[in-house]
């Protein structure tokens, strides 16, 4: 019974809350929210939201820096899979990518802020001997007005997600095969993959395609660190205006927030008038039949933009860890004159109480999940229907931009009286800690062999011990990974924390995001590496557990 | 287990889309093999599926499975006491030999630990208890998976090619192994392949599907 | 275990729902009630966080609170006061009159004009507090006054603030050298806001200002129309009530002039002071300002700028303002807020918090009102080289009106955002 209800739970779980928020966007943003004297619908939030400084500025920031990351992500990922040929290079490669999925974006974007700024690790290498410059050059990298940083920042990150996406889909489509068939045929390896491989992979990593759009359209933290500041993007001037003491730019705000929602929807059209275009033209290059022409830039940009990229953000890494025990730094030096401890010794009282909080609510909306996906999904195995329909719901959180409907949220939260608590956030993380847990659960879980369940209820066993006995410690692996997963996307969130949490509770991410405007690198450093240490943290456990258990269980090495 | 068992097939009929795909009229009495013959997509599995209880919903069954005259066409698969042995011996991983060989035997059993060192003794695996099932030759672990299946108690057995995978050598043994244990125990078997000389071995009457 | 603490203090007031809305409001006046109320609370303190250093001082206040009188303070780290105020107008219009989130508020300024008009402040207190007799108010005005307004007991003063100038003397020389000059005679550093621009075109890319809002870059504005428009004592009434566009039009026509030779061309801005001076750090500006005269002082000990750092302050003063702490009309721990209030006017937390190696914000107590063994406690260490020459604090120049404050702000983003 309980299993019954478990999928319906999702559903609930999931879309609810994102129609309440939305609905309480789109009330006020026409003038209607009677608590704060809005008696009436009117226009005048769009007049007042129309009328701010460089809003359209904002939202065509958003919106371009959203498709540029994702097709330079994408285009990235795809060319690396066309190259890869499982080399060492190649393995090597991959090995790199995946923990760089697990590190916070907020992470990610101080390293490369420090990476690149004029003053930032790269210009201190190749100065004075290169460059010739003594002093930082007055120029305009992070944070520059067209958001070219914010968007590198944003490929930083997405390529892991796509990759790994994409890493998933590829073994159905026997890539292997289908490569062989065409070189058979005369076709180049790189080509090849292109024109039988390509096509057919997009259609499978579509959704995760258009959630990386809707994130990199909406996102605020990266847009704090990384993004323009006269003005900032749409999402981070919705920010501001909401916790303006003129309480009239609330309705401004709500306004903003179903801007927002419109920005997310434009690109998520543009990009889909852009597959239509870039599927035509795939259709006559590859009618075309050219065999050679291409090959080797192909392939080299294959090795090189996925190297560039990997290789970029773990410096910018290296470079927190460097800041975080640096002493007086002048430029040009390469590295500090001198290291210290002093910068953790005075930031290591106060990570206690954010990294206790960041832990429980990681941990608590993870469990959560994982026990409602695995519910779910052992319902769908027990009644044998494979629902796909769902997948759309399971994504809704991941295309509706956060900034849409938090703040709808919160205004519901705000009238219902609810006190921003750990469980307040821990409910506000399941939104987007589910999705994930769910789907990469899902994957293992169709994936087991089901002659396995079939076995185990012949030799009479009842489908509980089925479950506990046989189902789960031989998807151990795959569960914990789900787990890990679970864990980093929530230690991650920023949004959410500091909305639902009303400031009042600080995790590791709302800390060292909020810690960025004080330009402090050497307590950056130190946040930004914790907060990337702790779901590594979780990865290290999900990847050494099996390992631990199962060492007398050659079966289980490597095994799903 | 000493009880002689019956098994009775009255009437089936298997349909997809409407299209009958199998049917089926026979009796197994006790040790005796019914085998089912026919090329692939005969419907073979299907029909395996259906008496295991893993009949998939866009399948429609008629008629009545009948064990020792208790219709269990509506049981679960857990709840039929109707055995099934593999092509794959599909030894539980994370379970040790003898971890295997308990994780059927129901729960009442007195004694467990000495009847897994029988079951042992009785397939030339002394002391194999505790090993990883990995390890294990693919006639050794044909073996296990046999004893699994008869230490579970099953009132009838359904076989899924089980000898398809084994060597030319290792198959003629395991099919004297696997008749003769199932018929000292007196279970209606039926056997499901489209290898003549396993019917052959297992000399019972043989229905050939056709289609 | 401490995370679960808020999730409880959360929980107990719904509990004791009609307890805590029939108790009346703690009266300052009997202390004694107050710290036995106090015990056991948890004080929410809304405070900015973009300096490690005060983040650090109000930590260490958190720890006295608790061994002393029993009370759990919580460092809600906000990036801008506003969003404090925003929240209490929000839970004042949602009917939430007795359980709001916020105990206690950093503040001053146009954040408490706008609080103290919508009527959101708990009060009068600050003056019944055991220790405000320490300040002085009758011959420190400024401790009752904020921005032109009257306190009327509504916040309790905390510290101070002055704009103070700093720069690289090692920067300077070497750019005398450009000029022409002696190479060992360090050039003087501008010395008002004329001489700044002409600073600033002799050296583009050095100089910069925070970005409004942020409340340093602010001031900044401020300063500047002081010292252009000829109409100052508009400035020290409610900006309606004069011509805004006459008063500042000198403000942006300098700042139009300045722009094009600040730092990353005016395109870009740092986000607070204390981005800006990790820009002076990094080497990338020569002269900034800061808001806590001690502050490169400290910043030098912190690692964070050179030794051959230098403060100042202009000729002919520069503004000065104190800040206070305010309690929300609707606070469930008004007691524990005002303990905590209380305490951060003490000597011991007065003399910890103007510590250079500790935050160095300026004690708002009256030294003449101490005994000689708490005065010993405020010693400055003035050697060091990048500390203030003594006396340099003397001209203090007054805040305007709150409202001028957020009119420049509102006339800055529309005429240079999107630009």
């Amino acid at each position: 019974m309980m299993l019954r209800l478990a999928p319906v739970l999702i559903v609930i779980l999931l879309v609810a809350p994102i129609l309440a928020g939305l609905a309480m966007a789109l009330l006020p943003a026409f003038g209607y929210l009677p608590a704060l004297g809005g008696e009436r619908l009117s226009l005048d939030p769009w007049r007042a939201l129309f009328a701010e400084p460089g809003l359209w500025r904002s939202a065509a920031i958003s919106l371009t820096s959203g498709l540029l990351a994702t097709a330079i992500s994408l285009a990235v990922v795809l060319l690396y899979l066309a190259a890869t040929t499982g080399s060492r290079l190649d393995r090597w490669i991959r090995r790199l990518v995946s923990p760089l999925l697990s590190i916070p974006h907020a992470a990610a974007a101080f390293g490369l802020a420090f990476l690149i700024a004029p003053s930032g690790l790269v210009a201190r290498l190749a100065s004075p001997g290169l460059t010739g410059w003594e002093r930082p050059p007055d120029l305009l990298i992070v944070q520059d007005p067209w958001g070219l940083s914010l968007i590198a920042g944003l490929v930083i990150k997405e390529i892991p997600f796509l990759l790994l996406m994409s890493l998933a889909a590829l073994p159905q489509l026997d890539p292997e095969r289908r490569v062989a068939m065409a070189r058979s045929l005369g076709y180049r390896p790189t080509l090849a993959w292109w024109k039988v491989v390509a096509p057919s992979l997009y259609p499978l990593i579509r959704l995760p395609v258009f959630a990386v759009i809707a994130y990199a359209s909406s996102v605020v933290d990266v847009a704090m660190i990384l993004g323009p500041t006269l003005p900032p993007t749409l999402a981070v001037s919705i920010l501001t205006w909401f916790s303006d003491p003129d309480l009239d730019k609330r309705f401004l705000a709500s306004a903003g927030a179903i801007l927002q929602f419109g920005v997310t929807a434009t690109a998520l059209a543009i990009w889909w008038g852009l597959e239509r275009l870039a599927g035509r033209l795939m259709g006559i290059w590859v009618a075309r039949g050219g065999r050679r022409l291409g090959e080797t830039s192909l392939h080299l940009a294959g090795k090189l933009w996925i190297l560039l990229a990997t290789v970029t953000a773990f410096v910018g890494i290296a470079g927190l860890a460097i800041h975080s025990v640096a002493g007086f730094w002048r430029f040009p030096d390469a590295l500090p004159g001198s290291f210290t401890a002093a910068n953790w010794a005075r930031v290591l009282p106060s990570l206690a109480g954010p990294v206790a909080s960041t832990a429980l609510i990681a941990l608590a909306s993870t469990l959560l999940a994982a026990g409602l996906a695995l519910a779910a999904l052992e319902n769908e195995q027990r009644s044998g229907r494979h629902p796909s329909r769902a997948l759309w719901l399971l994504y809704l959180p991941l295309i509706v931009p956060q900034i849409a409907f938090l703040f709808g949220l919160v205004v519901v939260m705000e009238q219902l009286g609810t006190p921003p608590t750990h469980a307040l956030i821990t409910f506000g993380h399941l939104l987007f800690v589910l999705p994930y847990v769910f789907l990469s659960l899902s994957e293992a879980y169709r994936r087991f062999d089901p002659r396995w369940s079939q076995l185990a209820l012949t030799l009479g066993a009842s489908r509980n011990t089925l479950f506990w006995r046989i189902r789960l410690p031989m998807l151990l692996a795959p569960v914990l990974t789900a787990l890990a997963v679970g864990l980093a996307v929530s230690i991650g969130q920023y949004l959410p924390t500091q909305l639902l949490g009303a400031g009042r509770v600080t995790t590791v991410t709302t800390e060292a995001v909020s810690l960025a405007a004080g330009g402090n690198r050497r307590v950056i450093g130190v946040w930004a590496l914790v907060q990337a240490g702790l779901p590594l943290v979780g990865f290290i456990i999900a990847i050494g557990l099996p390992k631990l258990l199962w060492s007398n269980r050659r079966g289980l090495q490597g095994a799903p | 287990m000493n009880a002689p068992h019956h098994l009775e097939l009255r009437d089936i009929c298997i349909r997809l889309d409407d299209q009958p795909l199998v049917e089926l009229e026979a009796e197994i009495g006790p040790g005796e093999v019914l085998t089912v013959m026919g090329p692939s997509g005969s419907g073979k599995s299907t029909l395996l599926a259906y008496l295991a209880g893993f009949l998939a919903p866009e399948f429609r069954a008629s008629g009545q499975v009948l064990l020792d005259g208790r219709d269990i066409s509506a049981l679960p698969a857990e709840r039929r006491g109707v055995g099934l042995l593999f092509q794959d011996p599909l030894l539980f991983p994370h379970l040790s030999v003898a971890g295997n060989l308990r994780f059927g035997m129901p729960r009442a059993t007195a004694d467990k630990g000495a009847r897994v060192e029988q079951a042992l003794a009785n397939i030339g695996l002394v002391g194999f208890g505790n090993r990883d099932p990995a390890t294990l030759s693919g006639g050794q672990k044909a073996r296990v998976a046999l004893m699994r299946l008869l230490l579970s108690a099953p009132c009838a057995v359904l076989l899924d090619e089980p000898f398809s995978k084994l060597d030319t050598h290792l198959r003629h043994e395991m099919r004297r192994l696997v008749f003769d244990r199932l018929h000292e125990a007196g279970l209606p078997s039926l056997l499901v392949t489209h290898d003549r000389e396993d019917a052959e071995d297992a000399g019972g009457r043989v229905i050939e599907l056709s289609h | 275990m401490r995370a679960f603490s808020p999730r409880l203090a959360a929980l107990l007031p719904a509990l004791l729902l009609t307890s805590t809305s029939l108790q009346a409001a703690p009266d300052p006046t009997d202390w004694e009630a107050v710290l036995d109320e106090a015990r056991g609370q948890t004080v929410y303190w809304y405070a900015w966080a973009g300096e490690q250093r005060t983040n650090d001082y109000i930590d260490w206040v958190a720890g006295r609170v608790e061994e002393r009188f029993d009370i759990e303070l919580t460092h809600v780290k906000i990036g801008d006061t506003a969003e404090a105020v925003s929240r209490v107008l929000a839970e004042k219009q949602a009917g939430n009159h007795d359980d709001g989130n916020v105990d206690l508020i950093w503040i001053n300024g146009e954040n408490f004009a706008t609080m103290k008009a919508n009527d959101l402040l708990f009060g009068p207190f600050a003056e019944e507090l055991p220790n405000f007799a320490l300040t002085h108010p009758e011959h420190n005005p400024e401790v009752v006054t904020d921005f032109t307004l009257p306190t009327e007991g509504y916040e309790s003063p905390w510290g101070r603030a002055q704009i103070t100038f700093y720069y690289d003397s090692n920067e300077l020389r070497g750019d005398s050298d450009e000029l022409g000059g002696d190479s060992q005679e360090i050039a003087t550093p501008p010395q008002d806001i004329p001489a700044l621009l002409e600073w600033a075109e002799a050296h583009p890319g050095r100089f910069t200002y925070p970005r409004i809002p942020d409340f340093t870059g602010s001031t900044f504005l401020k300063q500047a129309l002081i010292a252009l428009t000829d109409e100052d004592e508009a400035l020290y009434a409610p900006v309606d009530e004069s011509d805004f566009a006459t008063v500042t039009a000198p403000l942006w026509d300098y700042l139009d002039a300045l722009h094009p030779h600040l730092w990353r061309s005016g395109r870009q801005f740092p986000a607070t002071g204390p981005e800006m001076r990790s820009l002076m750090g990094d080497g990338e500006l020569s002269l900034a300002f800061t808001f806590t005269p001690s502050e490169p002082a400290a910043a030098v000990a912190d690692f964070e700028l050179p030794e051959s750092t230098r403060s100042y302050v202009p000729r002919g003063g520069t503004l000065g303002n104190v800040h206070f702490v305010a309690i929300p009309y609707n606070s469930p721990h008004k007691a524990g807020a005002m303990v905590v209030a209380n305490f951060l006017l003490s000597p011991e937390a007065q003399a910890h918090k103007q510590d250079l190696a500790v935050w160095g914000d300026r004690s708002v107590l009256d030294m003449t009102r101490l005994d000689d063994d708490s005065r010993a406690l405020f010693t400055l260490d003035e050697s060091n080289p990048a500390m203030l020459p003594p006396g340099a604090l003397q001209q203090t120049l007054p805040e305007p009106h709150p409202s001028w404050m957020t009119a420049l702000q509102d006339a800055w983003q529309a005429r240079y955002i999107g630009n």
